[in-house]
């Protein structure tokens, strides 16, 4: 009860306490700006804080700017096959990796099968349903070597593939399934002849066709060597029985996504934030060993200490799959904590086979720049 | 298309035809960024149309600097590296334009 009125008042400053760091963010409001946490019910803190003012009281600037960017931005892969890549974006926000992932799927050009010319079609296979098959089948080309095809442009060897499908069941022989390596280019165009209305006249020139082909595709230099096919042979397009016959003709045209899905190059793309498992108190011996059982990816790991005592230890944070399991059950929550970086995002592309996916990426790049070129020429 | 500026030209609506949220997202994270911002949100007024209304409040003052869009043309930062594996060639493309795609002096007529 001395204390109060007669105490000495001692001066001092708040800033003078060590643990409060200057020119930095407090480590609970790092934490909210920099890092999702997921909590039992619900993650918290989800939206990125991108207002530049928003840490102004305190003497910090959110702002970015193109030098701070590209010190710190990274990409590193880590794992690249013919068919699907997996890469880490390090630096980027939620709406950029987004604009990438909707490009990837939407607005990157391939050739798909668009038109069919069906001469003879006795299967029990529809005709429109045979087309829409046709249709989705993906086919192993450089789209960047056709252009777009209007409706006022003539097909010609620059802006389609022209594929031909005959195939017959003999009757008498068991059933046959159509496969899609059934589908034979024609690099000199297409081969079904266009009723003319004056059959009299021009007999001696060459009959009119449904493409108008200068000159053959197979003279173009990257295909001299490798023919336009379907990426996968084995693709079931029709099943025949005795006596039944399909034979058309399909032109592929360049398209994108936005269109239809049939021109989308990419099986899936899709991105998730590196998951952080914390731990925040020292987990030793029955209770480790109990944590170490409950999780189905086998992120944390056991370590000994020596004297028989034994710890966990996160191992592998980045297989964290955020099924909770580890914070399920009382008390598993002050323990553990599950939380994602929001600036780190792990990308995983699946290409269809048309480009590989590291093309697709960086096609993906420069479509975003041409977006944004046309939009500042419109500006100016 | 600009709505708005003329009256006051520290606020402005642009309204993008042909887009959609992959670009609009994108802007408006950075424009966002940027300290001379106040207020930047985007909208589309009917999903069947494909537009966007970007609205842009700043602190008033701010000239089209054109010197930051050079990373366009000129200087391609050239010096990023792809860590992890090594066999792919990442030549960032150069956009090929010699005139800077601001055009100052050349005025469209609408």
């Amino acid at each position: 009860m001395a204390e109060g009125a007669g105490e000495e008042k001692k001066k001092f400053s708040i800033w003078d306490l060590p643990d409060v760091p200057v020119g930095q963010l407090p480590p609970h409001l790092e934490l909210q700006r920099s890092r999702v946490s997921c909590n039992k019910d619900a993650p918290i803190h989800t939206e990125s804080i991108q207002y530049s003012g928003a840490y102004a009281s305190m003497g910090i600037d959110n702002s970015s700017r193109l030098d701070r960017f590209s010190n710190n931005f990274r990409v590193e892969v880590v794992r690249l096959n013919e068919d699907d890549m997996e890469f880490d974006m390090i630096g980027i926000d939620a709406a950029i990796a987004n604009s990438f992932r909707r490009i990837l799927i939407a607005e990157l050009p391939t050739m798909a099968i668009e038109k069919v010319l069906i001469a003879n079609n006795t299967s029990i296979i529809q005709d429109e349903v045979l087309a829409h098959r046709l249709g989705l089948v993906p086919i192993r080309v450089d789209p960047r070597l056709f252009d777009y095809l209007s409706e006022n442009d003539q097909p010609n060897e620059k802006n389609t593939v022209v594929f031909k499908l005959h195939v017959q069941c003999k009757r008498g022989s068991p059933r046959i399934t159509v496969k899609s390596d059934a589908l034979k280019w024609l690099p000199n165009g297409s081969e079904l002849v266009k009723e003319t209305r004056n059959a009299t006249s021009d007999s001696s020139s060459k009959p009119e066709t449904y493409t108008y082909f200068g000159c053959s595709q197979e003279t173009i230099p990257e295909f001299v060597k490798n023919p336009i096919i379907p990426k996968y042979p084995d693709i079931i397009i029709a099943k025949l029985g005795p006596g039944q016959e399909i034979e058309l003709e399909a032109h592929a045209v360049k398209g994108i996504g936005k269109t239809h899905a049939k021109w989308s190059p990419v099986a899936t793309a899709w991105y998730r934030m590196l998951p952080e498992v914390v731990l925040l108190e020292d987990i030793e011996d029955d209770l480790a060993e109990e944590l170490k059982s409950k999780c189905p990816v086998n992120v944390f790991d056991i370590e000994d200490l020596g004297k028989g005592r034994r710890r966990a230890t996160v191992a592998r944070p980045r297989a964290c799959t955020l099924c909770r399991e580890c914070i399920r059950g009382d008390d598993w929550e002050k323990r553990v904590a599950l939380r994602r970086v929001k600036d780190h995002f792990i990308f995983t592309i699946e290409s269809t086979g048309a480009l590989p996916p590291e093309v697709l990426f960086t096609e993906a790049v420069k479509i975003l720049e041409d977006k944004c070129e046309r939009v500042i020429t419109e500006l100016s | 298309m600009e709505h708005g500026f003329f009256t006051d030209n520290s606020a402005a609506t642009f309204s993008l035809t042909d887009e959609d949220h992959t670009i609009a997202n994108a802007v408006r994270f950075t424009l966002n960024q940027d300290p001379r911002v106040t207020f930047c949100g985007y909208s589309i007024p009917h999903p069947s149309e494909a537009r966007v209304n970007i609205r842009v409040q700043t602190t008033g003052g701010a000239v089209f600097d054109a010197s930051q869009y050079a990373f366009f043309g000129n200087d391609v930062l050239e010096e990023v590296e792809l860590g992890g594996l090594d066999d792919e060639d990442e030549d960032l493309p150069a956009a090929g334009l010699d005139e800077e795609e601001f055009l100052f002096d050349q005025e469209e007529k609408f």
